[in-house]
């Protein structure tokens, strides 16, 4: 499994991502600069947490139109695989392969901590390795992860499956209290049509070692890596 | 020519920054506001002398750019 990370200037989780990738495959990621209209012929393509461009004019809106994502959109399109993480999921959403917005978060404050995330289904490349219902503990930390889409959206969302992860208690029920940062329907992450494109706010990486104190991550990285290959 | 953009949340999307400029005016003794929206303004300085080209160039940056049509209403001054 050989996947890219895409550097913007302003990311900061690329090299968390590719270690965590590294660990789970085997294989060291390419790193692909904003600036490269081009780059080789890879299994998964991951977008990472940060702030790209300082995040000028709106979260992930100056990424989304740099050189890189016109290559990264027209592969994501034809199917490859595509995973974007916190400022990376912006960035989809930016770029129109994700439906959907991230807002400010509802209380204003930059969020930075474990939270638990239900996984709504196992069926697909980047779920594969958990069953549907059950709890993992992953990381946040974002000031803008506050998902908004139209009413209509959300439902065609909920109806197709499409809702990866949701912020849930260890239980897994879904309360106000769980969601940290005001997201419609307690939406932590979504798939597009296809399920080839995966856009979540938590930070797998940050606990994919047990050294950083958890593995729910290496979970995560594990099971796609088996999924592709 | 001279333009300017002004870009503001959707009616209906949650204004957490407004919300809490709201709050703010309420304890500084401003009783009388009812609600607040932030919003941004981009000044655009345009080689494009004729207002209809440039308001159909500025058409597009939005749609492309400057706004985000989820959650972005925008409306163009052109000076």
């Amino acid at each position: 499994m050989k996947a890219a990370v895409i550097v913007f200037p302003g990311s900061n989780c690329d090299r968390d991502v590719a270690v965590a990738l590294e660990q789970a495959s085997g294989r060291k990621p390419v790193m692909v600069w904003h600036r490269e209209g081009d780059f080789e012929q890879v299994d998964l393509v991951v977008l990472p947490g940060g702030f790209a461009y300082g995040d000028y004019l709106r979260v992930g809106a100056m990424a989304a139109h740099s050189p890189v994502m016109r290559e990264v959109k027209r592969r994501a399109e034809r199917g490859v695989p595509t995973l974007g993480i916190c400022n990376g999921f912006q960035v989809l959403t930016e770029a129109g392969l994700l439906p959907g917005a991230l807002m400010r978060n509802a209380s204003l404050q930059f969020v930075c901590k474990d939270v638990h995330c239900r996984i709504e289904t196992g069926q697909s490349l980047y779920t594969s390795a958990f069953a549907s219902g059950e709890t993992v503990r992953w990381p946040v930390g974002h000031h803008d992860g506050n998902y908004f889409a139209d009413r209509n959206t959300l439902d065609r969302l909920e109806g197709e499956g499409r809702i990866a992860f949701r912020y849930a208690e260890p239980d897994g029920s879904l309360t106000e209290g769980a969601n940290p940062n005001g997201s419609a329907r307690n939406i932590a992450g979504i798939f597009n049509e296809t399920k080839s494109v995966l856009g979540l706010m938590p930070h797998p990486e940050r606990l994919a070692d047990s050294a950083l104190g958890g593995t729910d991550g290496t979970r995560f990285f594990k099971g796609l890596v088996e999924a592709l290959r | 020519m001279k333009a300017r953009v002004h870009v503001t949340l959707k009616s209906g999307v949650l204004d957490p920054q407004g919300k809490a400029i709201g709050h703010a005016l309420h304890s500084l003794g401003f009783a009388g506001v009812r609600d607040v929206r932030q919003g941004k303004v981009i000044e655009l300085d345009l080689e494009e002398s004729d207002p209809n080209k440039a308001r159909a160039a500025i058409e597009a940056m939005c749609g492309k750019l400057l706004a985000n049509p989820v959650i972005e209403n925008y409306t163009i001054e052109l000076a």
